[in-house]
């Protein structure tokens, strides 16, 4: 056996290094087949060599939860023996490349690792951000990725219920699409991607197996280049129809408890399914590549084992009950096809019609490889930026102008234009959908509901990644609380550049730790999870961007209260107080496109108590409409109350006149992304009690002015009309897209 | 196949407008279709073209809405 | 009253509707695609979905269903069949209804709440809904844009065949409300007997005050309330 050259290495993305660990280990030589196996499992993608040793600081047990990080998806216990499985994952590249069918495959995906738990799909929300909409291309993947989103999501009946868009051109090169599934399950249809019972067979179920994607894995592990569009074959195309009818017969067979073990194939196919489940059970896989049924003629050993062909299963079965499994798959007229056994030696060994072709042990391809600890360095500069007071400068554009300018971003614009696309009821229990700062889902012969909000990392986290972390999950737990919800769990995806580059690292690092710290604080175990390295575009990376799903529970289901205004007279309450954080706000970002000033402070006890009094106060009636302040501060979240059903405001923030050395003090007011706030509408004759329960919880409130009229003034600073501000919050993003 | 002529073909204007706008001002109409490619294993042309002309009312075209034409051409071996 | 909901793989709004349907006081059971025993059911619903993926057409390979031929008989004997979405498009496609759906012309799938002027068309399915009200439902959909010759229109006007048009929430029917450019903003159409409807709009999705609208019930109420078949 001659070793690899550096570019046969190169493009299974295995160091130099790591082929010589290889040989170590395994005490040989590895063939090409083998070597292939090993770059798959050992990238990134697959082991998580880099990021593994930070996730494991995330608090991820407690009373509720049944299964943390380490299987398809995270399961937690709602209560009447109703569990919950969710999980958020990425499919940047892909997306990047072809992005209709890379989001698609993206949603294929993760409603798989949701089903391979045996729980049945409810909900999909979806995390998109591109480069500015003023760029043609960025419009096209943008359309195209909601395009493929609602293809699969709307074609296998899932509803796509909540989600978040978000436009810079720091994203230009490096699109990034999160998707995230929630799913139901009950105790007993539980199950898990694991080997067990030496001799019992292993089949693969669904779609035919092609040239897909081979060294797909490979591929999410490197940067993007030029020449990406040539790795055009490394997007496959969806079927969800068949992805539907295999989550019927999977579901089927969960419900009637007949299988073993269950995983679904994503990346780096065959090898990374078996491998992973056999090494869980502690056991070892053989199987039969001439078994694997396949849609394309003449493909070797090494094809079959990586192919990334989507909409395939694995599943381990007692004998017995084969006959059983292969009638429900015909059914649903899919093929079921007994690839193998379970062996007692943990290895994998591969054969070709009887003849040996790899063999390899799982502890070496599931967990011999190296655990990376690139170096983490802090920028320099930062204290330098954040020492800096965006109220020094005087504002180009007045308190009006400005106002406009935030409404009409696509940033705070009304995303119906997306969200129409998607089929957004389908299975009945859409209580609350996307518009609203979190969505509910009724649950069927339950008293309670699931609340479930996704949120990515506010934009200090360019400055400061652990603080701008912090805020998402703070902004998790609030649009939670405007719902009702009290929250139950997290899910996390975390989008970075190129973790080689010392700075990346750090954000790496820092984003982690502030995302373990607030988890912890919060009592909110982090149940599962994806990480994305490498979005990086000639050698421009992505800033931080940590995505939080986040699960809740509302205990008293109602129709939705919504945040828009609705009694003229309603006195309007923030809760929290006034701000002036200017770092990273939508405000700054599109005034200077800069990024100074001291992060927003946060108090996540302050955050916690704000949330449970906003949930009573909600679950009780006792407010008109509830609404959480983020994105464009104060003077956007207020517009937003009125617009919705036409309904001004007259509010009088009692601002002191701007000193001469921050000119920008009002516009900090306005536009300040302070966390920790929002905006509630009460009938006058029930402030008193509004104020007994803030004060229970020590919550800061202040009341502000009152519901009517058709104009939104804020006394003394500035006016708009409801009218004005309704068409630049509904023309921010419809407005730029060229069709309707 | 393509819709019939009578039937409003929104993707066909959109079509049209894209390469109006890419700088081919000479295109005055645009269609779009499905094209089908079918591998047969049949005795002989007529035998084919019979069987081809059947698949296409009973299934493969909807007569309301489309209109097709096909063409038989030997397969290779 | 008995419903049967066909089910077809990629059929997904079956539960929805055996929900909507025990919530108006009936009972259902699941008609599977490769069955042709309709079970003595008194009416068939066709419910949404993507049969078949809505490959090659949507409709186009689930109208050959065994089920389908079972369906095809029960209706041309009076049988009461509810087509929904996806079931209306196949009710096209199988002939039991004239014209198709196409692509909506935004070619975008949409997913937003309409409104829907009841029209004078005879039938037991809209007993529970007066002519000229409007009722609010939503559509989700992709290839909704009704379409049928000038002289099939012709016919479904002068014989009251159309059931529902796109219209306002105060009743104007026009372009301005119609939501993928269906033709005379057709919302749902009825046969000849009248014991045929299909729609687009999802009634099984506006059964609740809790989900938004339930003005979608009373389909489903005058169906339980009434008689399983037309007289004569």
């Amino acid at each position: 056996m001659t070793a690899p050259t550096d570019r046969e290495l190169r493009e299974i993305a295995l160091s130099r290094e790591e082929y010589e660990r290889a040989i170590e280990l395994l005490g040989r030589r590895p063939n090409s087949l083998e070597l292939g196996m090993l770059g798959a499992m050992w990238s990134e993608h697959c082991s998580y060599k880099t990021s593994k040793r930070l996730l494991r600081t995330l608090p991820s047990g407690g009373g509720a939860v049944v299964q943390g990080p380490g299987e398809n998806a995270g399961v937690i216990d709602l209560g009447g023996s109703l569990l919950c499985c969710f999980k958020i994952e990425s499919h940047n590249h892909p997306s990047a490349i072809e992005p209709v069918q890379g989001a698609a495959t993206g949603v294929g995906g993760i409603l798989r690792d949701v089903f391979a738990m045996g729980a049945r799909p409810v909900a999909l929300l979806d995390a998109i951000r591109f480069g500015a909409l003023s760029d043609g291309l960025q419009r096209h993947r943008f359309a195209r990725v909601v395009e493929g989103v609602g293809f699969y999501g709307n074609c296998i009946g899932v509803p796509t219920v909540g989600g978040e868009t978000y436009f810079d051109q720091a994203y230009s090169g490096n699109c990034l699409v999160n998707a995230m599934c929630v799913g139901l399950a009950t105790p007993g249809e539980l199950v898990r991607a694991v080997a067990q019972g030496p001799g019992n067979p292993v089949l693969l179920v669904g779609a035919d197996t092609g040239r897909d994607g081979i060294h797909g894995a490979t591929f999410a592990s490197v940067q993007l280049d030029e020449d990406a569009a040539e790795r055009r074959p490394a997007v496959q195309v969806g079927n969800p129809f068949l992805e539907k009818c295999l989550m019927e017969a999977c579901l089927e067979l969960c419900s009637r408890q007949a299988l073993v073990g269950l995983q679904d194939c994503g990346a780096a196919g065959l090898t990374s399914s078996l491998a992973e489940m056999a090494h869980r059970g502690g056991l070892g896989i053989e199987l039969d590549v001439a078994m694997v049924a396949r849609r394309e003629q003449g493909m070797s050993p090494y094809e079959v084992m990586l192919s990334e062909s989507q909409e395939r299963m694995v599943m381990v079965v007692e004998s017995g009950r084969v006959p059983e499994v292969q009638a429900v798959f015909e059914r649903w007229q899919l093929r079921s096809d007994v690839i193998g056994r379970v062996i007692e030696e943990p290895v994998l060994r591969i054969l070709d019609r009887s003849q040996e072709v790899a063999h390899l042990p799982l502890d070496v391809l599931v967990e011999g490889f190296l655990e990376r600890r690139p170096e983490a360095r802090r920028p320099d500069g930062l204290e330098d930026r954040m020492g800096h007071d965006p109220l020094a400068a005087e504002p180009a554009w007045d308190l009006r102008e400005a106002w406009l300018h935030v409404l009409s971003s696509p940033n705070c614009g009304d995303p119906s234009w997306v969200f129409r696309q998607y089929d957004h009821q389908v299975g009945d229990d859409t209580v609350a959908g996307p518009g609203l700062d979190a969505a509910v889902l009724r649950l069927k012969d339950r008293a309670f509901g699931l609340a479930l909000t996704v949120d990515g990392a506010h934009r200090c986290a360019g400055l400061d990644p652990r603080r701008g972390t912090e805020m998402a999950v703070a902004e998790g737990l609030r649009n939670l609380a405007t719902v009702g919800a009290e929250p139950l769990a997290l899910t996390n995806c975390l989008n970075f550049g190129d973790p080689d580059q010392p700075e990346v690292m750090w954000q790496l690092e820092e984003a982690v730790a502030g995302l373990a710290g607030a988890a912890k604080d919060l009592g909110l175990p982090v149940v599962s999870g994806n990480v994305s390295l490498y979005n990086d575009y000639q050698g421009e990376g992505i800033p931080p961007t940590p995505v939080i799903g986040m699960v809740g529970r509302v205990d008293v289901l109602g129709p939705p209260l919504g945040f828009g205004f609705k009694h003229p007279g309603d006195r309007i309450v923030l809760i929290g107080d006034l701000g002036t954080a200017l770092a990273g706000s939508e405000y700054q970002r599109l005034q200077q496109g800069a990024l100074d000033g001291p992060v927003p402070d946060l108090d996540l006890a302050a955050e916690a108590a704000a949330a449970t009094a906003v949930q009573a106060l909600v679950r009780t009636g006792l407010v008109s409409s509830a609404h959480d302040l983020s994105m464009g501060g104060l003077a956007v979240a207020l517009a937003e109350c009125c617009v919705r059903n036409g309904l001004g405001a007259t509010v009088d923030l009692a601002l002191p006149a701007c000193p001469a050395e921050r000119p920008g003090l009002h516009h900090g007011a306005l536009f300040g992304e302070d966390p920790g706030r929002y905006l509630l509408s009460v009938p006058e004759e029930r402030l008193a009690e509004l104020a007994r329960t803030c004060r229970l919880q020590g919550v800061e409130w202040r009341d502000l002015g009152a519901v009517g009229g058709d104009s939104i003034r804020l006394s003394g600073l500035v006016e708009i009309s409801c009218a004005e501000a309704g068409a630049a919050l509904s023309g921010a993003i419809a407005g730029r897209m060229d069709r309707f | 196949m393509t819709l019939k002529p009578v039937v409003n073909d929104p993707q066909g204007s959109v079509v049209k407008e894209a390469l109006h706008s890419l700088g081919y001002p000479e295109v005055v109409t645009t269609r779009v279709g499905k094209y089908l490619l079918l591998e047969l294993d049949a005795e002989d042309e007529d035998v084919a073209g019979r069987r081809v002309e059947e698949m296409c009312r009973q299934l493969l075209c909807n007569g309301v809405i489309e209109d097709f034409s096909f063409a038989l051409a030997p397969g290779a071996g | 009253m008995r419903f049967g909901i066909a089910v077809f793989p990629g059929t997904w709004s079956e539960r929805d509707c055996a929900h909507a349907v025990a919530l108006a006081g009936g009972e259902s059971t699941y008609l599977w695609h490769q069955d042709c025993d309709l079970r003595g059911i008194d009416c068939v619903i066709l419910p949404g979905g993507f049969a078949h993926g809505d490959y090659l057409r949507a409709g186009a390979i689930a109208r050959f269903a065994p089920l389908m031929e079972a369906v095809v008989a029960f209706a041309n004997q009076g049988g009461l069949v509810l087509g929904i979405c996806n079931g209306f498009q196949i009710l096209c496609e199988a002939g039991l209804l004239p014209g198709a759906l196409l692509r909506n012309e935004s070619l975008q799938f949409r997913c937003q709440p309409t409104h829907l002027l009841v029209e004078r068309a005879r039938s037991p399915f809209l007993e529970g809904a007066a002519e000229g009200s409007r009722l609010e439902i939503p559509i989700s959909h992709g290839e909704g844009r009704y379409y049928a010759d000038e002289e099939t229109l012709r016919q479904l006007n002068d014989s009251n065949r159309v059931a529902f048009r796109y219209c306002s929430p105060l009743g104007d029917v026009g372009p301005a409300h119609n939501p993928n450019g269906s033709l005379e903003n057709i919302a749902g159409i009825v046969n000849e007997a009248g014991n045929v409807l299909g729609m687009m709009p999802h009634p099984e999705r506006a059964c609740e005050p809790l989900l938004g609208s339930s003005d979608g019930l009373a389909l489903f109420t005058a169906l339980v309330g009434g008689s399983p078949r037309l007289p004569g």
